[in-house]
């Protein structure tokens, strides 16, 4: 056929520069990448015996929309111990195919054609073209390093308008690493519903936070019903292969969403629920000692970029630094792809997560040590020539 | 377990210095508590976990776990013949274990013959020792939490957001 035309919005989706830059990293070999947005480790064996023996035993099946009751059960119980929130499993929870899925459903449930986002930026790089496939308009707020990429509530404020719909908000967050202590959030909530806001709330690093414990949004007061709560399995338990979230919101916006996701993805795959039972009844001993090593890693992490000149943060969670490039001159595009081809290292431009990322890479420590030492001492020579 | 300890069992090779950057405690912390630990015979020694079967210009040591049936003595119980036991060279590890027997000891040895050698003449025929059953070791596929097999590296994608 000729002339083929598709979809405008998505024509212009996706900066191009970024997507042959990771070409060519996935077409090099002996590469040391900082660049892997997953675990390192393998999914705890238990978890995975326990997958592999449903397919045995047959469970091969579709499954209710929203997700076998026995896994919205058992989460509504892990959600109600690990930080005392409840969440009606018939009604409040439905599961997806990892967070992404959520906030894709989660957007196009709640917007109406030029409806406004809030979402800070540098950010995971689907939100904004999530909001704008499902008709809505995303408002970036540039987050900077001196206020620890933390959104402030004066900043959300003065972004409202009468089109302001919702705040979409990531912590830990993917690729800052900041996150947000129980007293910064009650001021963002202070806003939040002053504004009469929604919020979907990304919180899949929630069990990888080092300094403080996490504080889920939903559980403050006056938020749980105005919060659409996605998390998943993928960050905690190693399990991104897995494609599972779940979301927990007001029954209203959960029976929405439902609608969307059941013409979409019908269920998701009853060999991953099955896995996530496992991972929901005994999977906090493996969560615990994963973070440990990530801690350790960190430490390492920050203070080898900090000597040698790319300044960065102590991360608060998640398994990213962003360090600051600016002793090299360069953009953070062209610093990804020197460092590539000079020292075959690979990091993710900031540039990929916004404009206020550039400036800065992101790099992942969720890798052994041994090549943490190696891409660390690469690093350093690079920086030095 | 101490997060010294802890990194220093994993990897005994790694430096002082290392581990500050791992923890974030001073490298003169770390020496001093490393050098406690010697002393306190917390930290008994470092030792290489060698996967015998690769070795190719030798034949591979062989292993036997023997169980041994005892009678207890008077006032020492079962320490003082775990302790003749454990003596020989050729033993390179004894347990008191409950259940159907009392010591379960591993030999190592140049080849079956030397082992059987060791039951036969000097196990056996101990004073107060009831019972032997020797298993020859096969096969090692795991030793203290070390997968011996070169595990094919999982792949993930070199880069992703």
């Amino acid at each position: 056929m000729k002339n083929i035309v598709i979809s405008k919005k998505v024509e212009q989706m996706a900066p191009s520069g970024i997507r042959a830059f990771f070409d060519l990293v996935l077409g090099m070999k002996d590469v040391i990448s900082l660049g892997v947005g997953e675990p390192d480790f393998v999914t705890p064996w238990h978890i995975r015996e326990k997958a592999i023996y449903s397919l045995e035993k047959g469970y091969t099946s579709y499954t209710s929309n929203k997700g076998m009751i026995e896994v919205r059960k058992e989460l509504e119980r892990f959600l109600q111990k690990r930080y005392g929130l409840s969440y009606d499993p018939e009604e409040q929870i439905l599961l997806t195919v990892g967070v992404s899925e959520g906030i894709d459903v989660a957007m196009r449930t709640i917007l109406n054609p030029g409806d406004k986002v809030l979402i800070h930026q540098p950010c995971f790089v689907s939100y904004g073209p999530m909001v704008d496939l499902a008709g809505g308009i995303p408002v970036f707020l540039d987050t900077e390093s001196k206020n620890g990429f933390k959104l402030t509530p004066q900043q959300i404020d003065r972004a409202c308008d009468r089109k302001v719909k919702a705040l979409m908000i990531n912590y830990p967050c993917n690729p800052t690493g900041a996150s947000y202590t129980k007293k910064e959030l009650q001021e963002i909530c202070r806003v939040v519903i002053k504004r009469n806001l929604l919020v979907i709330s990304d919180e899949v690093y929630d069990e990888l936070t080092y300094d403080f414990d996490h504080t889920p949004l939903a559980s403050l007061p006056g938020m749980k019903e105005r919060v659409i709560y996605l998390n998943g399995f993928s960050k905690a338990y190693a399990m991104t292969g897995f494609r599972l979230g779940w979301v927990c919101g007001p029954s209203k916006i959960i029976a929405g969403m439902t609608k969307v996701h059941q013409y979409t993805i019908m269920c998701v795959p009853i060999t991953s629920q099955m896995a996530a039972l496992e991972a929901l009844r005994s999977g906090f001993k493996d969560v615990a000692d994963m973070k440990k090593e990530y801690m350790r890693r960190r430490r390492f992490v920050v203070e080898s970029l900090n000597e040698m000149g790319l300044t960065c943060l102590n991360p608060q969670g998640a398994f990213y630094v962003l360090p600051s490039i600016k002793i090299t001159k360069q953009n953070s595009l062209d610093f990804a792809k020197n460092l590539l081809s000079r020292k075959k290292v690979a990091v993710v431009p900031g540039v990929a997560f916004g404009r206020s990322g550039e400036g800065y890479v992101r790099m992942s420590y969720a890798s052994s040590y041994e090549n943490l030492k190696e891409a660390m001492a690469r690093l350093r020579s690079y920086i030095g020539s | 377990m101490d997060e010294i300890l802890e990194i220093l069992s994993k990897d005994a090779r790694i430096s002082p210095e290392e581990i500050s950057k791992l923890t974030g405690k001073s490298v003169a912390v770390i020496t001093k508590a490393i050098k406690k630990y010697e002393q306190d015979g917390i930290i008994v020694k470092y030792k290489t976990l060698i996967n015998q079967e690769l070795l190719q210009e030798n034949r591979p040591l062989v292993r036997a776990l023997i169980e041994v049936s005892i009678t207890p003595q008077k006032d020492v119980g079962f320490d003082y013949l775990a302790e003749r036991i454990y003596s020989f060279p050729e033993v390179v590890s004894c347990y008191l274990v409950s259940g159907a027997y009392d010591l379960l000891v591993v030999v190592e040895g140049d080849n079956i013959q030397t082992v059987a050698n060791f039951v036969a003449s000097k196990l056996s025929p101990m004073e107060n020792v009831r019972k032997t059953t020797t298993h020859f070791l096969l096969k090692k596929y795991k030793e203290d939490g070390q997968v011996l097999k070169k595990s094919q590296q999982r792949k993930r994608l070199n880069i992703s957001y």
